[in-house]
């Protein structure tokens, strides 16, 4: 059982994969306040958590703006995501945006940074005593994000696609070369059947990603630079497919294809790594928008991330060979059909 | 690379095209009649961005059907013939000139009837230098990515359509670059902003050049 091991190390990393990043939970966050505008005077405020345990012990609930506090005056909790908290908000605050803060027994810290626009700024307001409270070493959580929340999980299944797609496209890439080097059928055959695997990774990337958008941009699809790539990408290599279908001649057909495939790789790259970079996008990593870079003290991710990732292209690489196996197979059975 | 034997094949070129004015008679009519119908359509644009995209619609097309035609003439026993005659880097290399210098003057061509027609209010805040340079830069551009797919469609042997269908993923970028770069030079925007954008059109230029030097000669191997 030669070369079984990479193949078993690619179904254990997705098991992995699939069971860690689905079944961690998110840490706690707030995700919801009843106002996003604060003005001097009394404040009945009502807070949505994602995770967490407001009617544990010690709960605790202050303001931030430019490091000065505001405590709460009064804390009531109605469940574990839902409670009332109650200011006396001063006039002066000096920035404009202020942050919320709740502590408890279970949770810990807990911030929702720029909650608040504010009315009313000054110079600075009288400094509240108030108590304070640190973050607790938690569970094994994923971190909670704003907009993001549930679905940071996709960064396990959208993200390795693209790069299971490069992969098995620089396959294509150098078998595309083989085969114009030596002319040889057999290696425009694997060519085709390692772009024709990395198309279903790109059609599955387009689909996660526009699923993952549907649910945090409320639309399937948007003239992001990003997604302009991506689409231009797996078009590239539906046109490879239409070039294989028109041209009859093996021989021919191979010499084409090689030198489509060679020139488009090339440009996929251009797609995929560098046009983004021109233009500001919306897409995570992009323009300071949260995604995994963010994260660099969070190994959590990371510690899911990079098995999917290596999983992913294992099962690529898994599937060309398959595949080019199987259109091995076909051709000979084609070919004595033919004597 | 050999400057005379590319010399010689840009004379060819031209010569057998001089044979043939009907051919630039017919782009010239299609741009011409393309942007007629636009003005039937829309008669006079005052939005930047509307005139802009319909600008370089126009050029795209009017460029796809002038290169089409680029490697129509070689089949099989006249690509023998100039196979036995010229190496084929230099075939390529002189055939993406020649495209360069049909596509540079086609989109001044455009560029006259689409102003004539569509009205210059669109203009009025604009660089003009900045964008005919930019528009002659996204020209060069599309005869250096789109020649070697020419030279792939016209041996595919399976009519024009096949062109469309390879070359327009891979103009997506430079086409991306010069709409955003050109409706920026009508903006009146510095140069200093536009010129990443430039930069990057050079790129893709040095990029596809020298992919098609590299793949053509094998393009011509039977």
């Amino acid at each position: 059982m030669k070369g079984l091991w990479w193949k078993l190390l690619a179904t254990l990393l997705l098991l992995y994969t699939a069971i860690i990043g689905l079944r961690t939970p998110l840490g706690p966050a707030i995700v919801q306040t009843s106002v996003s505008r604060i003005a001097p005077g009394p404040l009945e405020l009502d807070v949505w958590g994602y995770g967490t345990h407001f009617n544990s012990d010690q709960p605790r609930a202050w303001l931030v703006n430019d490091s000065q506090r505001v405590c709460a005056s009064n804390i009531t909790a109605i469940a574990g995501d839902h409670m009332k908290v109650f200011f006396d908000v001063p006039a002066g605050l000096r920035k404009q945006m202020t942050d919320l803060q709740v502590f408890n027994g279970t949770d810990g810290l807990v911030t929702r940074y720029a909650a608040f626009y504010t009315d009313s700024l000054g110079g600075g307001i009288a400094e509240h005593p108030c108590v304070g409270g640190k973050s607790l070493e938690l569970a094994y959580t994923f971190p909670n994000r704003d907009i993001l929340n549930e679905s940071i999980r996709n960064l396990f299944f959208h993200v390795p696609m693209w790069f299971t797609m490069v992969t098995l496209m620089a396959i294509g890439v150098w078998k595309s070369i083989r085969a114009l080097r030596t002319n040889s059928l057999d290696e425009d055959r694997a060519a085709a059947s390692a772009v024709g695997t990395g198309l279903v990774f790109g059609v599955l990337g387009l689909i996660s990603g526009s699923l993952w958008a549907r649910v945090t941009w409320e639309t399937w699809w948007t003239t992001d630079p990003k997604l302009n790539g991506a689409a231009a990408g797996v078009l590239i290599y539906l046109a490879y497919l239409v070039l294989r279908g028109s041209v009859p001649e093996p021989a021919k057909r191979a010499r084409l294809s090689a030198i489509y495939s060679i020139f488009a790789f090339a440009f996929m790259l251009l797609f995929f790594f560098v046009l983004p970079r021109l233009n500001d996008s919306l897409h995570p990593g992009n323009g300071g928008n949260p995604a995994f870079n963010t994260y660099d003290l969070d190994n959590r991710l990371r510690s899911v991330f990079y098995p999917a990732c290596l999983g992913w292209i294992l099962l690529g690489i898994w599937m060309y060979q398959l595949r080019d196996r199987l259109a091995r197979v076909q051709t000979r059975h084609s070919d004595a059909n033919d004597q | 690379m050999d400057r005379r034997e590319i010399a010689a094949l840009l004379a060819l070129e031209w010569r057998l095209d001089r044979r043939q004015k009907h051919a630039w008679g017919s782009l010239a009519l299609y741009v011409v009649s393309t942007v007629y119908t636009c003005h039937l359509g829309v008669k006079r644009l005052s939005s930047v961005a509307t005139w802009n995209a319909l600008f370089w619609i126009i050029l795209l097309f009017a460029a796809f059907n002038a290169l089409a035609r680029s490697f129509q003439r070689e089949d099989g026993g006249r690509q023998l013939y100039l196979h036995t005659l010229a190496h084929p880097r230099n075939v390529v290399l002189a055939r993406t000139l020649y495209n360069a210098v049909t596509l540079v003057l086609l989109s001044l061509i455009s560029l006259a009837t689409y102003v004539l027609f569509i009205g210059d209010r669109a203009l009025a805040e604009a660089d003009m230098g900045l964008f005919i340079a930019t528009m002659l830069l996204g020209a060069i551009g599309l005869a250096c990515t789109l020649t070697l797919i020419a030279a792939i469609a016209a041996r595919a042997g399976s009519g024009p359509g096949l062109m469309a269908i390879l070359g327009f993923p891979i103009v997506l970028p430079l086409l991306l670059a010069t709409l955003r770069a050109s409706k920026l030079a009508l903006d009146g925007v510095a140069w200093s902003t536009v010129s990443n954008y430039l930069l990057a059109i050079g790129a893709l230029d040095v990029l596809a050049v020298s992919l098609s030097a590299i793949l053509f000669p094998y393009l011509w191997r039977d």
